[in-house]
C-alpha cells in the first residue's frame, strides 16, 4: 500500500471524525462549559488558598486555570470512545473491515475529531481565563505552548477512549469510565501544589499521579515563565500515554476484527 | 392501599439497587471519593487566615459530602424512574396502582434506603479517618434529619423531570441544576471567607443555610437552624407539587 493511499484513508476518516464532532453540540458544549463552570466556582471558593505560605502565585485563578485543560482532555476520552463505540454498535466498523483500510489509518483518522475539539477547548479556556484576570508569565509563545500541550494531552487521552470502545464495544461502558478518569484528576495536585498537600497518603498518591505533572507543565507556563524540565515532563507523559493508548487500541482493534 | 403500593415499588427499586453493582458501587464510591479528595487534598485550607471551624476540615467537608450524597441519591432514583418509563415498566405501575401517589412515595422510600446505605459507609470512613464530632446526639440527629429532607427534595425534583421527559435522556436535566446549586454554596470555606460574585450567589443560595446549619450541628455550635429547617421542609413541598404535576403528565401520556 502506498503512502498516498494511507494518507487518503486517514484524510477521509479524519474528515468524517471532524464533521461528526462539529455536528454534535451535545459533545462540544459540555466539554467547553463544564470545565469553565468548575473553574469559576473553584477559583472563587478557593481564592484564599493563595494566601497560604508557599503558594506559588497570588492569583488562585492563574493556578486553577491549568485544570480545565485536563478536564477537557477527559471529555476527549468520552467523545472519541463514544463515537467509535457507536460505529461498532451500528456495524459501521464491520463494513470498514471489509475494505482494505489499515488499522493505523482508522485509529489516526478517528482522533482528528479530538484534535479539533482540543484546539477549540484550549483556545476557549485560555481566552476566558485571561479575560477573567489570570496571568500568563510565558507570554504569547507560552500561549502557543499551552495550546500545543493541551492538544497533545487531548489526543493522548483520546487513544484511551478508543481502546475502551474497542475493548467493550459499548458506548454506555465508555461513558461509565468517565468517573474512573475523574479520580485521577481529583487525586492530584489539582487544587493545591504538591508541597502544600498536608495529608501524607494524599501527598504520596498525588506525587505518583502523572496528572500532577501534566498540571505542573501548564502551571509552569502560566506562573513561572519557561521551565524546560516541567514542559519536557508534561510533553513526555503525554507522549507516553499516547504510545500506550495507541498500542492498546491497535491490539484491541485486531482482536475485535478477528471476532467479527 | 397507598402504603402497600409504595412498599412494593420501593422493594423493587431497593432490590435493583442492592443487586446491581453498576448502581450500588458508584452510589457508595462517589461520595467517598469526593470526601477523600476534598478532606484529604484540601486540608491545608484550614490554615488560611480567618478559617476557624472547631471540628477541623474533615468534619467541615463531611457535611458537604453528606448533603451532596443525599441530593444525588435522590437524583439517581430519578434516573431509575426515567429508565422504568423508557422500558415501559412504569406504565404497568400506572395500570396496576389504585392510588398512583403511592408510586412516587415508593420511589421516595427507595431513595432514602439508598441514601442510608451510602451514609452508613461514608460516616464509618469519616470516623476512621479521624473526623471530630463536637455536637451532641441531638445535633447529629439534626444533621441527618436535614440530609433526609434534602434527599426527599432532590428525589421529588428528579421524579418531576423523569415523569415529564420519560426517558433517561432527561438525566442531565435532573443532574445539572442539582450540581450547580450545590457547588454555588460555600463548599470549601465558610461564607464569610468568600468574596466577589461567588459570595453574592452563595449568600442567596438556599443550600448555604443547609450547609451552615449542618456544619453547626457537627461542631456542636448550632447556627441558622430554624432557617435551614424551614428551607428543608419547604423544598419537598415545592418539589412535591412539581412531582405531582409530572405524575399527571405521565398519566395523560398513558
Amino acid at each position: 500500500m502506498t503512502r498516498s493511499v494511507l494518507s487518503t484513508q486517514v484524510g477521509q476518516l479524519a474528515r468524517r471524525s471532524v464533521l461528526r464532532t462539529l455536528r454534535q453540540p451535545a459533545q462540544i458544549v459540555p466539554a467547553l462549559v463544564f470545565p469553565l463552570f468548575l473553574l469559576a466556582v473553584n477559583s472563587g471558593g478557593l481564592k484564599d488558598a493563595a494566601n497560604l505560605p508557599g503558594f506559588p502565585t497570588d492569583s488562585y485563578l492563574t493556578f486553577a486555570l491549568a485544570v480545565p485543560f485536563m478536564q477537557g482532555a477527559l471529555f476527549s476520552v468520552m467523545n472519541a470512545g463514544t463515537d467509535l463505540a457507536r460505529d461498532i454498535e451500528t456495524g459501521f466498523l464491520n463494513r470498514l473491515a471489509l475494505t482494505p483500510l489499515r488499522g493505523a489509518a482508522l485509529l489516526s483518522g478517528l482522533l482528528a475529531g479530538a484534535v479539533v475539539l482540543g484546539l477549540a477547548q484550549a483556545g476557549t479556556y485560555l481566552a476566558v481565563g485571561l479575560i477573567a484576570g489570570a496571568e500568563l508569565a510565558a507570554g504569547l509563545p507560552g500561549a502557543l505552548a499551552i495550546v500545543a500541550l493541551s492538544v497533545s494531552i487531548t489526543v493522548a487521552f483520546g487513544t484511551l477512549g478508543l481502546f475502551a470502545a474497542l475493548r467493550t464495544g459499548s458506548g454506555e461502558a465508555v461513558q461509565s469510565l468517565f468517573p474512573v478518569f475523574f479520580v485521577f484528576l481529583f487525586l492530584s495536585s489539582m487544587a493545591l501544589p504538591l508541597d502544600l498537600l498536608q495529608t501524607d497518603w494524599f501527598h504520596a498518591v498525588a506525587s505518583a499521579n502523572p496528572v500532577s505533572y501534566l498540571l505542573a507543565a501548564f502551571r509552569s507556563l502560566l506562573i513561572e515563565g519557561w521551565d524546560p524540565g516541567a514542559l519536557a515532563l508534561g510533553f513526555g507523559i503525554a507522549a507516553a500515554i499516547f504510545a500506550i493508548g495507541m498500542f492498546a487500541a491497535a491490539t484491541a482493534l485486531k482482536t475485535r476484527l478477528v471476532r467479527t | 392501599m397507598t402504603g402497600k403500593i409504595a412498599l412494593a415499588v420501593a422493594w423493587r427499586s431497593v432490590h435493583n439497587f442492592l443487586n446491581n453493582p453498576a448502581f450500588m458501587v458508584p452510589a457508595i464510591v462517589f461520595p467517598l471519593f469526593f470526601f477523600v479528595a476534598f478532606a484529604g487534598g484540601l486540608s491545608a485550607i484550614a490554615d488560611t487566615p480567618g478559617f476557624d471551624f472547631p471540628s477541623g476540615y474533615t468534619a467541615f467537608q463531611f457535611v458537604f459530602v453528606l448533603l451532596q450524597s443525599a441530593a444525588f441519591g435522590g437524583v439517581f432514583t430519578g434516573f431509575g424512574i426515567a429508565r422504568d418509563f423508557e422500558s415501559g415498566f412504569a406504565r404497568r405501575y400506572l395500570l396496576a396502582a389504585t392510588d398512583r401517589r403511592g408510586i412516587v412515595a415508593g420511589y421516595a422510600l427507595a431513595a432514602l434506603v439508598r441514601a442510608l446505605v451510602t451514609w452508613t459507609v461514608l460516616t464509618v470512613v469519616a470516623l476512621l479517618a479521624g473526623m471530630e464530632v463536637g455536637g451532641s446526639g441531638v445535633d447529629v440527629f439534626g444533621l441527618y434529619g436535614l440530609a433526609v429532607l434534602v434527599n426527599l427534595a432532590a428525589m421529588l425534583w428528579a421524579a418531576g423531570v423523569a415523569m415529564r421527559v420519560r426517558s433517561i435522556q432527561g438525566g442531565p436535566l435532573m443532574q445539572f441544576p442539582t450540581f450547580l446549586i450545590l457547588f454555588l454554596a460555600p463548599v470549601y470555606v465558610p461564607l464569610s471567607l468568600l468574596s466577589g460574585w461567588i459570595h453574592a450567589v452563595a449568600s442567596v443560595n438556599p443550600v448555604t443555610a443547609l450547609l451552615e446549619a449542618g456544619r453547626g450541628f457537627i461542631s456542636g455550635e448550632p447556627a441558622a437552624v430554624a432557617l435551614a429547617f424551614a428551607i428543608a421542609v419547604a423544598l419537598p413541598i415545592l418539589f412535591g407539587l412539581w412531582a405531582r404535576g409530572g405524575l399527571r403528565r405521565a398519566e395523560a401520556a398513558g
